[in-house]
């Protein structure tokens, strides 16, 4: 493989990403999912970075996931987003920044749909106005969260604890990217990197001291995707693209996975322990599985920060191998404590995926 | 003496139109960017469809021309000034040229095949083009994998920049579908135990013994065709290549492990004739390649008088095509000449 040859394309999509001032709009499911990452962003922005972070809270769902399921109609759709756009000027923002990616997506799709058809955006204008009495500037600027942990790769760098590296043999840690569908596919343009060899994460992995596996199935879905999962008759389908890529990934021995949407490193991590119950197989070293974590948790751990602070006990796949080989230390003793020190309760161990 | 014909472009178009121009005796002068003269098919092993030498073609060609026509290689044009009866072309090296006409015959360039980001080419080893193939046999070489081993199963993928929205080329090469089945064919003859597999979108055996070729292929060779577009392709450890398709005929998708990836590479406009369309004013279709006065009559005139078109500026063109092409221009700027007040 010539790594060459991919930094001539990511040469081709670099896009402009906002250094400061950002609204931010959360996601619908990541607190469930990964309860910290959210956090963690505004404290990487806020206190490590120096830098203007504001969200509105009546921002509401940007109906991703019923516009995708096709519950939620376009129209409504765009209603809705305008909306989220006239709560970033009433608060006086223009970079508009989404931590999730399917939002992200979204937020694209209906800017270059606005751009295409000007008439449309009057009438969604008309609408929320009628609606809600509401108006809006768009933004000046759109990014993933991922885009701006990406722009600020470096300055998270000079300030890491721990890096990227096996403090037992000092190589890189060999780590997967996995990006989110609605990232750069849709629009290759806007993201970092385009859609065929996304450079947001790779980026971050490579400057932190990790090693990028390219494994076959890198493209393929994580197994989320909407109607694989929502209609519970196709979640075999779901697991048996999980199960696909972790086949694809496991000779190369990653160290963990490194991911950018709310969906792909839910399922990436929980499909592990049920696959590890249906037939017993495990994808990491000696029973363990392959550690999945979202960029502001990897981002919160080279900054040095504690990894049960970053809600890595709510991780099917136990982390502790990788915090071991990143020499991060932890007290086991605090894994299953909730902020007020009191026991959380210890979930059950599973059958086969080594528990800690 | 000026020249009365200045022709850019050396490559079969150029070459022949200057050979046909001084069989009737006329002064010609050929600029040329590259080194060498013969274009791309200087570059070539064998032609479809009788699969003898291009060199032989080449040779031929030369022949005609040699000892009469007049060839300054490594030339970069950065001008040309038309006057009330001729052209000057100016150089980038200072010198100038001036003649009565101007054929412009400066032909196309390959499609980049790294722009079909999904296939790696440039990233993973064994995915490779046509006409790197091309350059294997030329040498005389085997036809290998990165690590220097016999492949064991290859596969052709056809429409690689053409017929595709995605990278903003609609139009057909029109080559590279006869190209796939005699490279196809000369892999079987060249490594017999080789599987050979071909995914198209339609096989455009248009001309004469296209068709016979494409039968051989399957009747004598075993080259297995299947009606399908790549979708992508990735690296496997051992740096055989994973290709993701479908088989359109069947209705399934289709997962193939093979060692090598040809891409069969289309035409695109060369950009330097950009320039000389801009320099004269010319123009050029949606598919970037010049226009003519008149597609049916005046194939080979331009708007600007004095100015002749020749093969593949005009779109992709055979070899057979463009030699006849290029007579035509020929005879076109041999009356022009001798109406020429």
């Amino acid at each position: 493989m010539k790594v060459e040859g991919k930094r001539r394309i990511w040469k081709d999509y670099q896009k402009e990403i906002a250094d400061d001032r950002y609204f931010y709009v959360r996601s619908c499911v990541r607190q469930n999912f990964f309860p910290a990452s959210e956090k963690m962003f505004f404290r990487i922005l806020k206190e490590e970075l120096g830098k203007d972070i504001f969200e509105n809270a009546a921002h509401t769902t940007c109906s991703g996931i019923g516009y995708h399921s096709d519950v939620v109609p376009f129209e409504t759709t765009m209603t809705m987003v305008a909306r989220q756009f006239a709560l970033m000027t009433e608060s006086g923002y223009q970079n508009f920044t989404t931590s999730c990616i399917t939002s992200f997506g979204l937020y694209t799709e209906i800017l270059e749909t606005w751009h295409h058809f000007p008439e449309v955006e009057a009438r969604v204008r008309e609408n929320l106005k009628k609606a809600t009495g509401r108006e809006f500037d768009k933004p000046s600027n759109l990014s993933h969260a991922s885009d701006v942990i990406y722009k600020f790769r470096k300055e998270i760098g000079e300030k890491a604890r721990y890096r990227l590296v096996n403090k037992q043999t000092g190589q890189p840690l060999r780590c997967v990217e996995h990006i989110g569908c609605h990232y750069s596919r849709m629009f290759p343009g806007k993201g970092v990197g385009g859609a065929e060899y996304p450079y947001v994460l790779a980026g971050m992995i490579e400057e932190w001291g990790g090693e990028v596996i390219d494994y076959p199935e890198r493209r393929h879905c994580c197994g989320f995707g909407f109607r694989q999962y929502l209609i519970q008759a196709n979640r075999g389908y779901s697991l048996s693209c999980s199960k696909k890529k972790f086949d694809s990934m496991a000779p190369y021995k990653p160290d963990l996975i490194l991911t950018n949407c709310p969906g792909c490193p839910m399922f990436l991590d929980r499909w592990q322990y049920t696959l590890s119950e249906m037939e017993g197989t495990t994808y990491g070293e000696n029973g363990q599985g392959i550690p999945v974590l979202t960029y502001e948790e990897l981002a919160g751990l080279v900054l040095g920060y504690d990894p049960w602070d970053l809600g890595l006990q709510v991780h099917q796949v136990p982390a502790e191998p990788l915090l071991d080989k990143m020499g991060i230390p932890y007290d086991s003793n605090r894994k299953f404590l909730n902020r007020d020190g009191q026991s959380m309760g210890r979930p059950k161990a599973p059958s086969f995926l080594k528990f800690y | 003496m000026d020249p009365q014909v200045i022709i850019i472009g050396a490559g079969i178009a150029g070459l022949t139109a200057a050979g046909a121009l001084a069989e009737k005796g006329h002064h010609v002068l050929i600029l040329e960017k590259e080194a060498q003269p013969g274009g791309h098919v200087a570059q070539w092993d064998r032609l479809f469809p009788s699969r003898r030498p291009g060199s032989e073609v080449l040779d031929h060609i030369r022949k005609i021309m040699d000892g009469r026509v007049e060839i300054k290689p490594g030339i970069r044009i950065n001008g040309i000034i038309a006057h009330d009866q001729d052209f000057t072309v100016l150089t980038e090296e200072g010198t100038s040229y001036t003649g009565q006409a101007l054929l412009i015959a400066s032909g196309f360039r390959l499609f980049q095949a790294e722009r079909k980001e999904e296939y790696g080419y440039g990233i993973y080893d064994n995915v490779i083009t046509s006409a790197e193939v091309e350059t294997v046999f030329k040498q005389g070489k085997k036809l290998l994998t990165s690590k220097g081993t016999l492949p064991q199963r290859v596969a052709l993928i056809h429409c690689v920049g053409s017929r595709d929205e995605k990278v903003g080329n609609l139009y057909c090469s029109k080559v590279c579908c006869v190209t796939g089945v005699k490279q196809a064919i000369e892999i079987k003859e060249q490594l017999p135990q080789c599987e050979v597999f071909s995914f198209y979108m339609d096989m455009r055996m248009y001309d004469r013994h296209f068709e016979e070729l494409y039968f051989e292929a399957q009747k004598q060779w075993g080259v297995q065709f299947i009606r399908g577009r790549l979708s992508e392709c990735s690296e496997a450890p051992d740096q055989s290549l994973i290709i993701k398709t479908e088989d359109t005929l069947t209705g399934r998708p289709l997962r193939m492990i093979v060692d090598l990836v040809i891409l069969l590479v289309g035409f695109v406009p060369e950009p330097e004739t950009g320039k000389l369309v801009e320099m004269l004013g010319l123009s050029t279709g949606e598919d970037g390649f010049i226009l003519p006065s008149d597609e049916h009559y005046n194939d080979n005139l331009t708007t600007v008088p004095g100015v002749f078109l020749a093969g593949a500026v005009k779109g992709p063109a055979t070899i057979s095509n463009t030699i006849a092409d290029a007579r035509a221009a020929a005879l076109q700027i041999d009356s022009w000449l001798k109406t020429k007040p």
